[in-house]
């Protein structure tokens, strides 16, 4: 029986954007279980990235329901709100996002820096996490003097740092190229085997398809079967049409 | 997320912008410094007046005659002020204006014409020679003891004493010349001619005595004796007290301390009017630094900084900013201090109270100017942060 990690049920957001309120996520129920490896595609506008930040707990439904390692999450404060991304979630971004002035390690130790670990034991956690993703001899680098490639690990590893239950990646191969992109996804792949909960947020299909699970997200509307369509031999149906008329 | 690691943080991201920091330390680092140095000068200032006022003796009274058509002092007057108990000297003045020559130099001084206690009543003290004689009073003597400016104008490298000095076309011998005393309050104690008092009121044709100096016993019954005086004054001239005045030093001390205190504080206020500019600097550049840092908060709160987190990062940083500031200005401000009493004649004293206020200051303005945009930041939506490029 696996155990449910994250529950959303009917999930909606809409939000004014130039005088219209427009739909993100309507009635989104969704449930991602411990060690999932969970692709959600979807091209741009299609509310992937308000899904994303609600999974993410950057930002709060209008209505609904969502459990989060069995907290339930869509009525906390801010502040509150900090502490759970700090402990529940690693973030993964397209472009890295990592503190230019500071060093692979720095990067690293930041989230258990919020935490408030002593700096004898994030040091050594940190360290840990950039041998994870083969970093350790560069930990003294700063970010611009790393490869895409490598700045993409040392995220990873300032993700994995705060040892989180669940792994959240928004375009991690976006801006790399196809090698290191399958670097990358390979990372995440062994990670996930050994047992790591990863959602990976993608609108590339090859990327997708990695995961072990792929929903897709279509004007707000979220459908499991995701990995169905985008099966290399029903590429050419109009998938959009046959699930309207499902 | 606790204190020393916010400091850390802020340090370290003054450290990457050495230039940027300095310019916005500049503003607290002149503000800090010029209250130092003008407070220093002010008080230092004050303080060699009071010295000043201190050793011309604090046991004496002075009587100041406004009007002498009105309140005549004569003989009799001096007479009676020394009959009183608390009273030790009496010296009565009368001065003018004269125009001395010696061969082809010539100056114009004040002549101070008085009796053989004057020295003893002033704390006056001599270079050369001696002071009047009670004789030379009664036989309206032609001499004079010149002040130590006088006789450096009339007999420049030449010895004074037994030389002569022609006074309104009379000839004086010289008996003795003062030690120099220094200016206090605008007039120079050295620029005079002193003469016997009956010599004097025919030099400079004035019969008046305008003034009387009074040395009290001891210090402690100066306020009894100066009530004496004015008993006597009263009796004398009844309903004429605002024609003389009784004052003693403390008197004099007093005003003149909160003539200085006013000025000292006026130039403090002036100075710090530098240091709120300055903490307006520092809010600006810290306004610059948060949009600047958009993304890296919207990382570090996609990370799991709170919002206090954030406000401590940046406020601890325009703290840390101002606290350097205040720091350099402390020491820019008491080296110019120092070079200003070494450079100039000024006398300057440090106020240390003042010196640790003028830092306390600069921290609390970089804390009220940091606020803003501290909070500016800490309220930042993640996700609009992240997006910002």
């Amino acid at each position: 029986m696996p155990t449910p990690i994250i529950e959303i049920k009917n999930m909606s957001k809409s939000y004014e954007l130039g005088g219209e309120t427009v739909k993100a996520l309507q009635d989104v129920c969704f449930t991602i279980n411990k060690g999932d490896f969970v692709s959600i595609i979807g091209p741009s506008g299609s509310g992937k990235s308000t899904f994303m930040n609600m999974i993410g707990c950057l930002d709060k439904p209008d209505t609904g329901e969502y459990l989060l390692d069995g907290k339930e999450v869509e009525k906390m404060k801010d502040n509150e709100l900090a502490a759970i991304r700090n402990i529940k979630i690693g973030f993964i971004f397209q472009n890295f996002n990592l503190l230019a002035k500071l060093t692979a390690l720095e990067n690293v130790e930041l989230p258990l820096v919020y935490r408030g670990v002593s700096v004898k034991e994030r040091k050594e956690v940190a360290n840990a996490c950039l041998e994870k993703v083969g970093l350790n001899d560069r930990m003294n680098h700063l970010p611009s003097q790393l490869s895409g490639g490598q700045q993409q690990r040392v995220a990873i590893a300032r993700a994995l740092a705060g040892n989180p239950p669940v792994l959240l990646a928004d375009e991690p191969t976006g801006a790399l190229d196809s090698k290191t992109s399958k670097e990358v996804l390979q990372m995440l792949k062994n990670l996930n085997e050994k047992g790591q909960t990863i959602i990976l947020i993608t609108h590339d299909l090859e990327v997708a398809k990695e995961a072990t699970r792929v929903v897709r997200i279509h004007d707000g509307q979220l459908f499991e079967n995701g990995g169905d369509w985008i099966e290399s031999e029903r590429i050419n149906e109009d998938g959009y049409t046959q699930y309207q008329n499902q | 997320m606790n204190l020393s690691e916010s400091m850390k943080m802020a340090i370290r991201s003054i450290k990457t912008n050495k230039v940027r920091a300095f310019l916005t330390m500049l503003g607290i680092i002149i503000g800090v410094a010029s209250v130092i140095v003008l407070v220093s000068i002010g008080q230092g200032s004050s303080q060699s007046v009071q010295e000043e006022i201190n050793s011309l003796g604090t046991n004496l009274l002075t009587v100041s005659v406004s009007d002498t058509d009105s309140v005549e002092l004569t003989d009799d007057t001096i007479e009676q002020f020394k009959d009183l108990s608390g009273i030790s000297e009496v010296a009565p003045v009368v001065s003018g204006r004269v125009y001395a020559k010696n061969g082809e130099t010539s100056t114009q001084v004040s002549m101070t014409g008085t009796t053989s206690s004057y020295i003893s009543v002033r704390d006056l003290e001599l270079s050369q020679g001696r002071f009047l004689t009670d004789m030379e009073t009664e036989l309206r003597s032609k001499v004079v003891v010149l002040g130590s400016d006088t006789a450096d104008t009339l007999f420049e490298n030449q010895k004074a004493v037994d030389q002569n000095v022609l006074i309104g076309g009379v000839s004086y011998r010289v008996i003795g010349v003062l030690k120099s005393v220094g200016t206090s309050m605008g007039s120079s104690g050295d620029d005079v001619i002193i003469a016997p008092i009956t010599t004097a009121k025919r030099a400079t044709s004035s019969t008046t005595i305008g003034t009387v100096y009074l040395k009290a016993e001891n210090e402690n019954i100066v306020e009894r004796a100066m009530y004496q005086v004015q008993g006597t004054m009263t009796t004398l001239f009844p309903g004429q007290s605002d024609n003389y005045s009784v004052s003693n030093q403390e008197d004099l001390m007093d005003t003149m301390s909160s003539v200085s205190d006013t000025f000292t504080l006026m130039l403090g206020g002036i100075a710090s009017i530098s240091l709120l500019v300055g903490g307006i600097g520092i809010m600006n550049i810290m306004l610059v630094s948060v949009s600047e840092r958009t993304k890296e908060i919207g990382i570090r709160k996609a990370i799991g900084a709170n919002r206090k987190s954030i406000l401590l990062q940046f406020l601890i940083e325009a703290v840390v900013l101002s606290c350097l500031g205040g720091l350099l200005g402390v020491g820019i401000g008491l080296g110019i201090a120092k070079l200003v009493s070494i450079v100039s004649s000024l006398t300057i004293s440090y106020s240390w109270s003042v010196t640790m206020m003028a830092f306390l200051f600069s921290i609390f303005i970089g804390v009220v100017f940091g606020v803003f945009p501290a909070n500016k930041a800490s309220k930042l939506n993640p996700i609009q942060a992240l997006r910002h490029e």
